[in-house]
This record gives C-alpha cells, structure tokens and sequence, in this order.
C-alpha cells in the first residue's frame, strides 16, 4: 500500500536495528517513553522490542485518550445516557472503559441505554439533525488530534441552529500530561529513569514540535517526534540513543513529512474559537492537573452537555488492585500489576489500560505476553 | 345444479407488497407465500412431498455430519452477494469441512412485518441459486413473521447434512507439533465487504464500483480435490466470523498446540489492507465466507497446495503457517517488520482506534 508499506518495510528495519545495535553504548542503559498509545500500539504489534538490545527499554506513556480518562467522566456519559435519556454518540473504545457499579457505556446500552458508537463526531451532528425529537450528546474525549473536528461539530450545530445537540467535552492536552510525568512524585524522587521522549505523531500534527521546548529547556531531557509507523519509531530510538551518546537534548522531529514547528494554524484557530482552558482537569493516573483540558467557551454555551443537562462530575477512585495509575506515569510495568492477565483481561478490564489495543496493558496482553512466560 | 366459480386467489405482490402477519398465521396467506415463493424457486421433490418433515433415502455407508447456522446478517444485500446465498454457502461449508459431501439443506426464515416482497423474493432467488449451483438441494423449511421492529428484515436459520465416508477423519483436535497451516485465498474480504456497506463507506474502485466484494461461496467442491489430492489432512475449518486470527486459535486450543504465522505469507487484496488500515482493523480478525483453513503433515504441504490452487476457490491459496508445540496454546506471528507477536482471542467486536 503507497505511503504505508514503505513505513513497515522488514529488511530496513533490519537496518536501523544493526545501527542501533552499533550505537548504542553497551555500558550504559536507555530508558525511553514513548508518550503515545499509537506508539505503543506500534511497537508491541510489529514486535519491535525484539529488534532492540537488550539495554535499550521503552516505557508506556499515557497517551492513549481512553486509558487517562478517569472513571468520574466515563460515568458522566453513563448518566447521560440512563438518567438523562439522550442519545450518547462516542468513539469505539470509549464503549468499553469501566466505569462505577461495574458498569461501562457498553453495558449501559445492553441496560437500554441508546449509546452510539460513531467514526467522527460530524456523524453525531447528523444523528441530531435526522431525529430532532432526540437530544444527541457527543462524549468528546482524545488529545489534540480529535479536538479540531469536535470544534468543526459545534461550529456546524451552531451554523444549523441545532436545539439537540451538545457535547460532554473531555479533550485533554499533551504538554501538561507530559509536565505530570516529569513533576510527578516518582520522577522527582528518582524513581523513575527516562532518558528521552519519543514525542506524539498525530498531535504534533496539530500543535507542532513548538511546544515540547520545554522538555529538554526545563528537564534536559531530548524529545524525537515520531510517526506511528514502526520504522518511524525504530529511527525515533536511534536519534534518541544519538543525543544521549551527545549529551544533547533537543527537539528533533523524525515526522517531517507530517509535523511542522508551528503546526496547523487553521485547525489551532478553530480550537481557539470553541474551546478554553479548564482551570484543571482530573486525569486517570496523573491526578489533577492545572490548565491540562478544554471546556467549551460561554459563546458555544448551549452546545455545552455539562451546562444543558444536570451531570456534575464527582470524582472517583480507581479499584484497589489496579495499577493503572502507576502504569500511566511510567512507574510500573503491565506484568507488575497484580491483577494483569489474571482479574483484568481485555475480556473483563477492571482499569482502563486493558481497554484500547493502545493501553499499555492491552498492548501487552494482546501482543506480547508470550515473553513473560 | 349451481356451477362452482373457479376460485381466484390475486398474486403475491412481488413488486410492491410487504410481509404482514398474516402471511405467518398459517392460513391461507402463508400457503400462498410458501406455494409462490418458496416452493416456485426452492422447489424439488423432497420439497414437494409437503409434509411437515422431508423422508430422504438413508445414505449408504458412512457417517452422518449435522450442521446448523442461524444468519443475521444486516445489511441483507451487500457487494458479492446477500442473506441468501450466504445461508447456504456457510451452512454447507460447515458440513463440508467435516470431510462430508453435504447432501440436504433446510432453511427456517424469520421474517419483519413490512419486509417488501420483492427482497424477500430476491433473497429466495439467491438462495434458490446457490442452492442448485451447489447441488444440494433445501429439502423442508419453516417461515415465521415478527412483529414490525422485531426483527430485522429476515433472520435465516440454514441446517445442513451430509455423509463422511469411512476412513476420513478430520477435526480440529488432530493438529500436531510439525504440520503446516495453509488458507485458500485472501483474507478479509466479506467482513469489509459488509462494513462498507454498513457504514456507507462508499469505497470506489478505478471502474466506480466497489473494489471490496463478500467472497461467500460453498467450498465442497474445493474440500474434495484437496482430500482428492491424497494429501494427509488433518484439520479444515471456514474462518468465518473473527477470522483467522479466532479460528486458529479454537484449533490451538482444542489440539493443545501453539501456532507460529508468517505474517508475509498472509494473502490480504490491497484494497481490503486499505481499508482495515483506514477503520483501524486488523484484517486476521475479520470474516470470511468463501475461505477455508486447512492443516496438514508437512510432507505433504506443497502438494495440497497444488491441488487447492488448481481450483478456482483456491486460486490464491497460500502455506501461512506452522503449529508448535505450545502448553499456552498461543497462537504468534513473526511480522513482517522482524518482531514476533501474538495474535489473540478478540475480546468483544473488533473497535475502530481513536487516534
């Protein structure tokens, strides 16, 4: 397939790994974080952790939109749909996160729920305009990626005078989950080591490499912003291992044919217009983080879920076992959570990294636990 | 003496009429559905014995294979083909996998008040089709009507049976450390054929139609010059709903064995790969109706391959795969990027990623 293949061809892979090989310093150790889930994904189904040696390790980071939405927003959108009665539309992997009272948006729908799974939320603006007796909620969930076409979706209801549709707004951002790792208690205590950051594919995209300075201005720590194909990540860890060997810590953008230091304008302005900072923003693993998420601006007021319909957002604690936390924040591994693979399967996920196949956990449990054994 | 007018009863009215309830009341309406509809185009002499059960001659010498397969699919009709003849090429192809020549049909429909007549018809035809092309023929059946809303146009419940002859033995348990795993074609196809549909995907190819078509076709013929070939197999199945990915693994599991794949060797169109990439789908998991998966001794691998190629069914067939002898039953794949990973069970429907 033209502009994919190229990106997963074996024998230059083969390659990059031989160079890899070569470079890296067999006296020392490299602990990278891939932020996104879309890299974890990556890596786990190409199998890359077999092209690396042995003392190059990559740590799972929390960008997988669904594994850092903590269960309070989920059971909003439950709410929504059972209490309120409305017509929740989101994306697929969102059916599946558990939830409080051992529910999920999935189960909620099979308790008679109209829960929707749609492929863009202009699909959900569709529904409103099709079924004007229904009131539609768009659970709006992702990092900057899936923020502009849910600003396009608002403009749209606006521009059609929409009285049904709103959207539950949960979009969050990536250079403060990336302070929330680097500030959190574990990474200031020196329990975690990480020696760079392959930095996000899709939402540089967006936003651009721009905003990641701070990570090697304030942290010296170097940043390679990378495709979500796996020689995109394979090259990712060699410039990596390059600036390590360096000294260096820099931005490097390996996704060039994509990302661009300023990002998309447009799309930024669209962002701009519709959405503004929430003060702070409770995330599944990180905590409460100040000026991490978006909430809908007082001029789209009446497109806003949390405004139009009485669903206050109440705090919920992860379950006792589930490591979902330090996992997200880099701390610990899948295979070291007690319940992984055992109470928590993709079958029955008690935390939410077992959900996506872009969860750490899943990844994990999925594609790779044949080396645990 | 008074002459008898020669009753009139008006035509089922294929072009504008709907299903109603009375036409599953077993009255007189339902008589003229299974007369003009059924029996017109599923019609032959089992059929038309008109008794509550078929009485079939007792097969010879072998043993009987009994397999039934309830048909839900939505949207009825899609690239490649319909409700129809999937019901009788799935039915049949799980009666021929078994090793048997499958040898009778029955079909129970389940229809929606206010289904047009005309899709009924339609599908019947296809059924009717398939039917005959296969030669095995629907010997009894069934029609219900459901209230408007609950159902879902029309639900097809297809049985199958059909005789084994002596000696053959194949089931999925048989699979052995050592013997090679093989498919007949390209993988993907009627999964994404009905999701293009589903969700008005709307793929177009360089002619304007739609590049992805449903591969649903009986597979009896292809079974038999494979076993024709002499080739020592021990295990067919059609990796219909979950695709490969799920049916490999009920074979590892029931065989206790582990599966290695190769992930290049793996036969996928490039427009279903497209496709699946799009809608972040994984086309192993994906389902087939004209595809079969086939494990045989090593030895005799390259000559079953021959043999399932030189059929039309088996034009793209391909050797994928390996078992291994695994405790953890796991079925893995060494990518064509160099890793290795394992290809699970799926864990509910196979969801579309986020970003």
């Amino acid at each position: 397939m033209k502009y994919i293949s190229e990106f997963r061809d074996g024998e230059l892979a083969q390659k990059i790994a031989a160079g890899i090989r070569g470079e890296a310093d067999p006296a020392r150790r490299y602990h990278f974080m891939e932020f996104c889930g879309g890299h974890t994904h990556a890596i786990s189904r190409y199998g890359i952790v077999d092209l690396l040696p042995d003392n190059v390790r990559m740590i799972h980071g929390p960008g997988c939109p669904v594994c850092v939405l903590p269960i309070g927003r989920v059971d909003q959108a439950i709410r929504l749909a059972l209490d309120a009665g409305v017509t929740l539309c989101t994306y697929g992997d969102c059916l599946r996160v558990p939830a409080s009272d051992g529910l999920s948006l999935l189960k909620a729908k099979a308790r008679g729920g109209d829960v929707r799974m749609v492929y863009s939320c202009m699909d959900a603006v569709t529904l409103a305009q099709k079924h004007p007796e229904r009131q539609v909620v768009f659970f709006a969930i992702g990092f900057e990626t899936t923020t502009p076409p849910t600003a396009v979706a608002i403009r749209q209801a606006a521009a059609l005078g929409l009285k049904n549709f709103s959207v539950l707004c949960c979009h969050v951002l990536t250079p403060a989950a990336i302070v929330g790792i680097l500030e959190s208690p574990e990474a200031r205590a020196g329990q975690i080591v990480l020696d760079g950051m392959v930095g996000p594919a899709h939402v540089s995209t967006i936003i651009g490499s721009q905003p990641y300075a701070f990570v090697p201005e304030r942290y010296g720590k170097p940043v390679v912003i990378a495709g979500f194909e796996p020689l995109d990540v394979l090259q990712a860890i060699r410039l990596l291992i390059r600036q390590v060997n360096d000294g260096r810590a820099e931005i490097e953008n390996e996704f060039t044919r994509a990302v661009t230091p300023a990002g998309n304008r447009k799309a930024q302005a669209l962002v701009a217009e519709v959405f503004e900072l929430r003060p702070e923003f409770e995330w599944r693993g990180l905590g409460s983080l100040p000026a991490s998420a978006l909430r809908i601006r007082d001029t789209f007021a009446e497109f806003d879920a949390e405004k139009r319909f009485p669903a206050d957002y109440a705090s919920v604690p992860d379950h006792k076992a589930c490591e979902c936390g330090a996992i997200l924040r880099g701390v610990k591994r899948p295979q070291e959570c007690k319940i992984f693979g055992t109470v928590c399967t993709p079958e029955n996920p008690v935390g939410s990294c077992m959900v996506s196949s872009e969860g750490a956990c899943a990844a994990h449990y999925t594609y790779g636990r044949y080396r645990d054994v | 003496m008074t002459q008898t007018r020669k009753p009139y009863t008006r035509p089922l009215d294929l072009k504008h009429g709907q299903v109603d309830m009375a036409h599953g009341s077993g009255g007189r309406a339902m008589a003229q559905l299974i007369d003009e509809l059924f029996a017109r185009h599923l019609g032959n002499e089992y059929l038309g014995q008109g008794d509550d059960g078929a009485v079939l001659p007792a097969p010879g010498e072998g043993r009987l294979v009994m397999a039934t397969d309830a048909h839900v699919v939505s949207p009825l009709f899609f690239p490649g083909g319909d409700i129809g003849c999937l019901s009788v090429h799935g039915t049949i192809n799980d009666v021929a996998v078994m090793g048997a020549k499958p040898l009778y049909l029955a079909a129970a429909f389940i229809l929606e008040e206010g289904l047009p007549l005309a899709d009924l018809a339609r599908v019947v035809q296809s059924m009717a089709a398939a039917a005959a092309a296969a030669g095995v023929p629907v010997v009894t059946g069934d029609t219900k009507v459901v209230e408007r809303g609950k159902g879902d146009g029309i639900f097809i419940a297809t049985t199958g049976v059909g005789v084994v002859p002596p000696g053959r033995e194949l089931s999925g348990r048989r699979a052995r450390p050592g013997d090679v795993v093989l498919v007949s074609g390209t993988l993907g196809d009627h999964g994404m054929a009905i999701m293009a549909e589903r969700e008005s995907l709307g793929f177009e190819g360089a002619d304007g139609q739609s590049p992805i078509l449903s591969d649903s076709a009986a597979l009896h013929g292809l079974i038999e010059a494979m076993l024709a070939s002499g080739a020592a197999i021990r295990v067919l199945r059609d990796p219909t709903r979950g695709g490969l990915a799920t049916t490999l693994n009920e074979i590892a599991r029931q065989s206790g064995v582990g599966i290695l794949l190769q992930e290049k060797s793996l036969p996928v169109k490039p427009a279903v790969h497209a496709a699946c990439e799009l809608l972040g789908l994984d086309p192993l998991y994906v389902a087939n109706e004209g595809k079969l998966v086939a494990i045989c001794a090593e030895n005799d691998a390259e000559r079953l391959l021959t043999a399932m190629r030189a059929h039309p069914l088996g034009e793209a067939a391909a050797i994928v795969g390996t078992v291994q002898a695994d405790d953890h039953h796991f079925v893995q794949m060494t990518t064509a990027f160099g890793g290795r990973r394992i290809v699970d069970w799926l864990s509910g429907d196979q969801l579309p990623r986020i970003c």
